[in-house]
Order: C-alpha cells, then structure tokens, then sequence
C-alpha cells in the first residue's frame, strides 16, 4: 500500500447561498486549496468531485462546476453522485494504483433552493417505499423511536449529545448553529418529528469543500505534517430499512475494523452523523470510548451540507491534527437514509 | 389478463397485488399490477448566480452581456462567471454587439413534442458573436434553413419592446443581414476559439 496523505483543505459554509451559482463559490475555494501547497490545476494527477443534480434540480450540473478548475485542455477528471467523501475514496484508490502522485477532490451542495427533506426521498426504493413520499426527519424519527424503546440511549442522552455540539461549533466560524443551549432547553423544545427537536437534526448548510491529496514523498515535499489516511473502508447496508435493524449500523461497524480503528488510542472522531441519533449508534458501532472527543467541529448537528459533509469531517480531521491538535482521528461518513452507508478511515499525522 | 391503460393521473395511487399465485382468495380478483407509477414533483427556486443574473437582467434592455477572463482575455457568453481555460473568476463586463455569424448548424426535420412552437424543418446553430471567443445556440429564422451556410452573418431578432423580460429567450431567433459570409479560415479549430483582443 501506498501511503496517501490529505495536504491541504478549504471549506465554506453558511445557511444559504442565494447569490452565487455553485461554481462561483466554488472557484475561491478550489484555487485556496491549491494555492495553499503551490499547485496548480496541471500539476494534479487526477480530479475528483462529488455533487448531486437532485440537490440542483438540474441534470448533469456537476459539468458547470468542473470549469471551475481550469479543465482545457483536458484533465483526468471524474464525478460521483455521492457525498465528496466518495470522491476522496476514488481518488485515493487512483493514487494507489500509483500512476498519479498528487489528487484534487471537491464537492458541495446547495439544499436551500428546495425542500431537502423532499429531495432526499427520491434515493428510497421505486417500488415501495418512494410512492409513500417519506420525508427524511420522519424516517429517522422512526428509527428514533426504535432506538429510544431499545434503551440504548435516552432522551437525555441525545439532547447531551445536541448540547455538546454547539458548545464545540462555538469555535468553529463555519458552524451555522453555534449558540450555546442547555440540555434541559433542549428537553423543551417542541418535536420536529416526535421524538426529534429542532436540536437533533442536521443543521442546514449550503457549501463545499475542496482538498488536495498526495502519495509519499510528495506529500512531505508539499506540507510540513502531511496527514495520512492509515486506513479507510466503506460498506453498505440493505436499502430496504425493514431488512436491517435500524439501532445498529453494520456497515460502520465493519468499515471501522477494516480501517483499523481500534488498533491504536484514538484522540478524536469526526462522525458524519447528521442526527444526535445518528451519533449515539456511531459511537457504540465504532467502539469510541469516552475518552474520545467526539465532533470537535460541532458536526453535523452544528453545519450539514448535503454532499460535502462526509467530506467536510476529512478536512476538519486534517486541520486539527496538522495544527497539532491530536494525532489519531477516526473520520466517518455516511449517505443514505439512517446510515445505510458508512465510511470510516483512520487518519494520522506524520 | 389484457394490458392496462397507463394510468395518467398521478393522484391515482396504483393497485396493490403483483401475481395470482398465492394471493388471499379475498384480493384474488383484484387487477394485477401492470406498471408502478411514482408521482415526483420537486419545485426549486432557482439562482442563476452573479455572472448570469447581470447577463439576464441585462436581457431587459437588449444587451448582451459577456465576461472577459482576466489571465487569457477570452470572452465569454453567457458568463458563468469562471473561465474554463484558466480555472479563474471572470471579471470585467463586455458589452457584444447582436451581431455574428454562423459557427456550425443543423437542420431539425422531426417534431418535438414538448416545443410545439418549432415547426420543422428548422435551423438550429452555433453562433459566434462579433467579439467573442465561444460561440453560442440559437435559432436561424426569417430564411429558408436550406439557404444557411457556415459563415452566414447573422443578428438577433428581439421580442417586441413591451414583452422584453430578463430572461434570454427575448432573442427569438438571428436572421441573416445579407452581408458577404465570413470565411472561416481554421475549420478545424471550431469550439476551440482563443481570440485575444
């Protein structure tokens, strides 16, 4: 195995973005990235991207995005219909096949111009469950429901969880929901899909990402302290939800094996965990102690741009530890209703 | 058991048995499903962005509007607001003229059922306009579709004052000037244009 290393990163997020289309805001961030390491677009071995023309509401529209790096004359170039997290995984198997040393990733997402929760019922199954037009808070309430009446977590718990998340976005400026809030405040909150508040869902963002990576000797010649990916997995579960339980996530609790989590003390986790649900199943699948830190950035609960955020824990993984803040995270991400799919790598400074 | 129409109207849920083997006697009856239609309908509101909202309003006073790329000089229209040559923000507003000439046509002979407003045959082109560097489509009308040539100058021919939006679709179509055709020297260069000005 090659050892692959993130390099440099830079993010935007706000609770929309009603001004710019998706590649004017874009360009900034992408021309951050590699400027922070001296690159530039022909310098890339491969580019990868990640976005969704549902969110868009527009066929093929990751196409207008890629002329934001600079594509004539022609560069090796690929797309995935998935979180940027994906596209970061396509890279890193690209630079494992060793014919390229250095990868650009990128993705983003702009939900505020339609109903996300609408939008999100389209990726359920054509036959049985997509007629029903299940919108996504009801679908994770009902795994909610199954999780509470399991006596794996309380209501309590969960609103521990939503709490802790805005005391860490306190100090993240990308955090679009960061003012403090005390457990009981959150116990009083009125139900957005019984039993979820407000609190214990994502907060909406509209952003992006954009990342470099880079195999050995390259990444030390880039950075001062490269951040390697030691290990990394993704699995799937069933999409039918009755098919699996819905307390659990399998397909992390695999994925963290097979990336190694638990071979080593881990100094914190950045958990793609859209709901405060989500994050108490992660942490148990994932094997995190409570001396973890979990979601240092806030997470999800504190800024979730659909198709950038699984990528977005990366980037916050990558800056805390290049700063010196840690030196073993677990990095987490997920797509699908109620964690169908999970991604988990391991990432470590030099 | 005979094919069922397709069911058109998408507030009819569809029916709910699949096979007769093993169905309950008391849904035996029942229709077979034929087909699964899931209705979908998802409104957005959309943002054109900076560059194409400035190219759209602009649309209102019959201008069009084109941005330059600050490190290659090319000249982009409709601006998206970034070169695709360089990677970088467009910027500097330019002003074209409605004037240009034919790039690369086609002629449409079959109907599309969603534009009833084409009726063939019609002239559809890439048009470059007098100072830009990519071409751009749009309708040849007010000609025979046979008579146009590479290199046909052509202008635009607008909706009359009192219709005119910010929308683009205020060109309705370019028509010939009856000006001499522009030879095009570097065929093979077509869609690859780089004019610094």
């Amino acid at each position: 195995m090659r050892e692959i290393a993130i390099v440099s990163f830079a993010q935007r997020q706000e609770p929309a973005i009603t001004s710019e289309s998706e590649v004017e805001f874009m360009v900034p961030l992408m021309q951050q990235a590699k400027e922070a390491v001296g690159l530039r677009q022909q310098d890339m071995g491969f580019t990868c991207s990640g976005s969704s023309d549902f969110l868009a509401g527009q066929a093929f529209s990751f196409v207008m995005t890629i002329d934001g790096t600079g594509p004539v004359p022609p560069i090796s170039e690929s797309h995935v219909e998935q979180d940027g997290a994906w596209a970061l995984y396509e890279a890193w198997v690209k630079l494992q096949c060793g014919d390229v040393d250095t990868a650009f990733v990128y993705s983003y997402g702009k939900s505020s111009p339609g109903s996300l929760r609408d939008v999100l019922a389209t990726q359920m199954d054509p036959y049985y469950v997509a007629p029903l037009w299940p919108d996504a808070f009801s679908i994770e309430g009902l795994a909610a429901r199954m999780l509470l009446e399991s006596g794996k977590v309380s209501e309590r718990q969960l609103a521990e969880i939503a709490s802790r998340s805005r005391e860490h976005a306190s100090s993240n400026p990308h955090a679009v929901r960061n003012t403090p809030k005390s457990v009981e405040e959150i116990l009083a909150e009125e139900f957005v899909a019984d039993p979820l508040r407000p609190s214990d869902i994502p907060a909406s963002a509209d952003g992006g990402c954009a990342m470099v990576l880079a195999a050995g000797d390259r990444a030390r010649e880039l950075c001062d302290r490269p951040v390697w990916i030691r290990g990394i997995d993704h699995r799937i579960d069933s999409h039918t939800l009755g098919a699996r339980d819905l307390t659990d996530a399998m397909s992390a609790r695999i994925a963290a094996e097979k990336a190694g989590v638990g071979r080593d003390k881990i100094d914190f986790a950045e958990l793609h965990a859209p709901f405060t649900t989500s994050e108490a199943v992660l942490t148990e699948a994932l094997g995190l102690g409570d001396d973890v830190t979990i979601n240092p950035s806030g997470g999800p609960l504190a800024a979730h741009t659909m198709m950038a955020a699984g990528h977005i824990r990366f980037g916050e993984a990558f800056e805390r530890i290049a700063r010196g803040d840690g030196d073993r995270a677990v990095v987490h991400a997920t797509a699908g209703p109620v964690l169908q799919q999970n991604m988990v790598a391991v990432l470590e400074g030099e | 058991m005979p094919a069922q129409p397709f069911q058109q109207d998408p507030s009819v849920p569809p029916s709910c048995v699949v096979e007769v083997t093993g169905v309950p006697e008391k849904v035996a009856s029942t229709e077979p499903v034929q087909s699964v239609r899931t209705p979908i309908r998802m409104e957005y509101t959309y943002t054109p962005g900076r560059a194409l909202s400035d190219y759209l309003v602009a649309m209102k006073d019959k201008k069009i509007i084109a941005e330059r790329c600050p490190e290659t000089g090319q000249v982009f229209v409709p601006p998206r607001g970034v070169s695709p040559v360089a990677g970088v923000v467009t910027a500097g507003k330019v002003e074209l003229p409605a004037t240009g000439y034919v790039e690369s046509f086609n002629i449409t002979r079959v109907p599309i059922a969603t534009r009833p407003d084409l009726e063939p045959p019609y002239c559809s082109a890439w048009i470059l306009l007098d100072g830009a560097s990519i071409s751009f489509m749009g309708l040849v009308i007010n000609c025979e579709p046979e008579s146009v040539k590479l290199g046909t100058r052509v202008r635009a021919v607008w909706k009359p004052d009192d219709e005119l939006e910010m929308a683009a679709t205020n060109i309705l179509g370019w028509e010939p000037t009856g000006e001499p055709d522009v030879e095009i020297p570097d065929i093979e260069r077509i869609g690859q244009k780089g004019d610094l000005e």
